[in-house]
């Protein structure tokens, strides 16, 4: 199997410039390899460097030490994003675009040819069921409706690696089952899916294996079932142990 | 360079449908209808007069369009987040920063094709000659020097944050140059030392705007310049916009992309 996400001793700091210069550490000594073919669910809490991460492998940020990979290029090389998708928390879209202008701009910005385009463009809008609305501007669109224009651009190169931020937050769960539904359709596909989520009966349903990063540092890597299993009951329970919750007792 | 024209198809796009072409409609009606009543008054004087009015209508127009329009390019791609998923495909930070270039520098483009071929018609039909190369070349050594400022405002929006910042002291700093940047070297030499040396450093480092404007040619019928020259101020108008590029090139690729 070949390796398709890899970082090494990734170390990304922050200097803020007001509290005198102070250097904050989103992620320390960070070392995951992701296998082609596998759905890979990049767990946290809010604040424990998984969107840092998400970014290094991006190229929006520059790590301070360490190093990243997508199908063994330096992530800082345009080039290594050839055959990803990325699909953000938020809906980022050129919202005087309609969906369909958006799906065609993007397919120029990877080559695809004219014939090509129509037919990808013409695909996803089925798959995301925006037909209808193809020909009206993303701003009049509702949020669940811009998350699936957001989805149909992470597709519209055909990736090979998929990477979702938090693909199903503010999803209602039509919208939820649909996103798994195409990432269990890429799955079978052998195409390899990296994702960050707080929804862990979602992650225990498609992911193969898990990574727990807590306060920039990785707590655990391994099978869902291997983690479930050693920690005798399912994803949340493994999770909040990991991270080192305490529950207060009730008063 | 497939990427770079896609980008500036989007800015062209965005640009008609922010309405801001519709101000530039307006605009264009009001130049024709100043021109229009050119030879109404008899009198050559009024006549270059009016044609003197246009022409500065013409020319302050068209540095606000390409001003405003460019001051906003990347501040909002960061403020709307939209850098995110551009930058998300196999796009460099330098790709961003030629498409819009390219994309303002087109549209500013269209602005004046728009605003000359109206001003050319009308003028010219009331005067009953066309200076056709006259024309072109006013409009062509226009939309070079609106080149040298697009390339200057995008220097001047990665390092300010707000677009106002940025289109206020662009704006300055160009009619600046328009207004005494030729005559800084006169100046200088009624000024005591160092304020001479320093004068004519100033006049030796700025890009001479005021050399791209043919608008005398046009009001007074002067005829054509010289060829070679206009290549020169060309390739002049290319060097100096490839160092704003450079320079704001070199801010923007190692900048965060959080406002």
């Amino acid at each position: 199997m070949s390796v398709i996400v890899k970082t090494e001793k990734l170390r990304v700091e922050f200097t803020s410039r007001e509290f005198h210069q102070a250097t904050k550490v989103a992620v320390q000594g960070l070392d995951l390899e992701v296998q082609a073919g596998e759905v890979f669910g990049f767990l946290g809490p809010n604040g424990a460097g998984k969107t840092t991460t998400m970014n290094v492998l991006l190229g929006f940020v520059p790590p301070t030490s360490g190093a990243a990979y997508l199908f063994g290029i330096d992530v800082r090389q345009p080039i290594a994003r050839q055959r990803i998708g990325y699909l953000p928390e938020l809906t980022y879209y050129y919202k005087f675009l309609t969906a369909e202008e958006l799906l065609r701009f993007y397919a120029k910005i990877f080559g695809l040819s004219r014939a090509e385009t129509d037919r990808r463009v013409d695909n996803l809008l089925k798959l995301v069921e925006l037909e209808q609305a193809s020909k009206r501007p993303i701003k009049s669109y509702s949020k669940g409706m811009q998350q699936r224009v957001g989805l149909a651009q992470a597709l519209i190169n055909n990736p090979d690696l998929l990477i979702l931020d938090e693909p199903t937050s503010g999803l209602d769960p039509l919208g939820r089952m649909k996103v798994r539904e195409i990432i269990e359709r890429l799955k079978s596909e052998g195409k390899t899916v990296f994702f960050s989520s707080h929804e862990l009966g979602e992650v225990e349903t498609v992911c193969d294996r898990v990574a727990i990063i807590h306060q920039g540092e990785l707590k655990v890597v391994g099978r869902v079932g291997d983690i479930t299993r050693q920690h005798h009951g399912n994803l949340e329970k493994a999770f909040l142990e990991i991270i080192g919750y305490q529950p207060q007792p009730a008063t | 360079m497939n990427t770079i024209f896609a980008l500036a198809g989007v800015v062209i796009k965005e640009l008609y449908r922010r309405k801001d072409f519709y101000v530039l409609f307006v605009l264009t009606a009001l130049i024709t209808l100043a021109a229009g009543s050119v030879n109404f008054f008899h009198d050559a004087k009024i006549v270059r007069y009016v044609k003197d009015v246009c022409m500065l209508l013409i020319w302050v127009s068209s540095l606000l369009i390409a001003i405003v329009t460019t001051a906003r390019q990347i501040p909002a791609e960061r403020e709307n987040r939209t850098i995110f998923p551009l930058l998300a495909k196999p796009v460099s930070r330098a790709q961003v920063l030629l498409g819009k270039f390219l994309g303002c520098w087109l549209a500013t483009g269209i602005a004046l094709l728009v605003f000359y071929a109206f001003f050319g018609v009308i003028t010219g039909s009331r005067e009953h000659q066309l200076p056709v190369l006259s024309y072109f070349q006013a409009l062509w050594l226009q939309w070079m020097m609106l080149a040298i400022v697009i390339a200057m405002v995008l220097l001047g929006s990665i390092y300010f944050a707000a677009p106002s910042s940025t289109t206020t002291i662009c704006f300055i700093v160009v009619v600046g140059i328009l207004g005494i940047g030729g005559h800084l070297d006169s100046i200088a030499l009624q000024q005591p030392q160092p304020f001479q040396f320093i004068l004519y450093l100033v006049y030796f480092l700025i890009p001479h705007l005021e050399w791209f404007d043919l608008r005398d040619f046009v009001v007074y019928n002067l005829g054509v310049v010289n060829w070679l020259a206009v290549t020169l101020a060309s390739l002049f108008a290319a060097a100096w916009a490839g160092i704003f590029l450079l320079f704001a090139w070199l801010g923007f690729r190692r900048k965060s992309l959080n406002t």
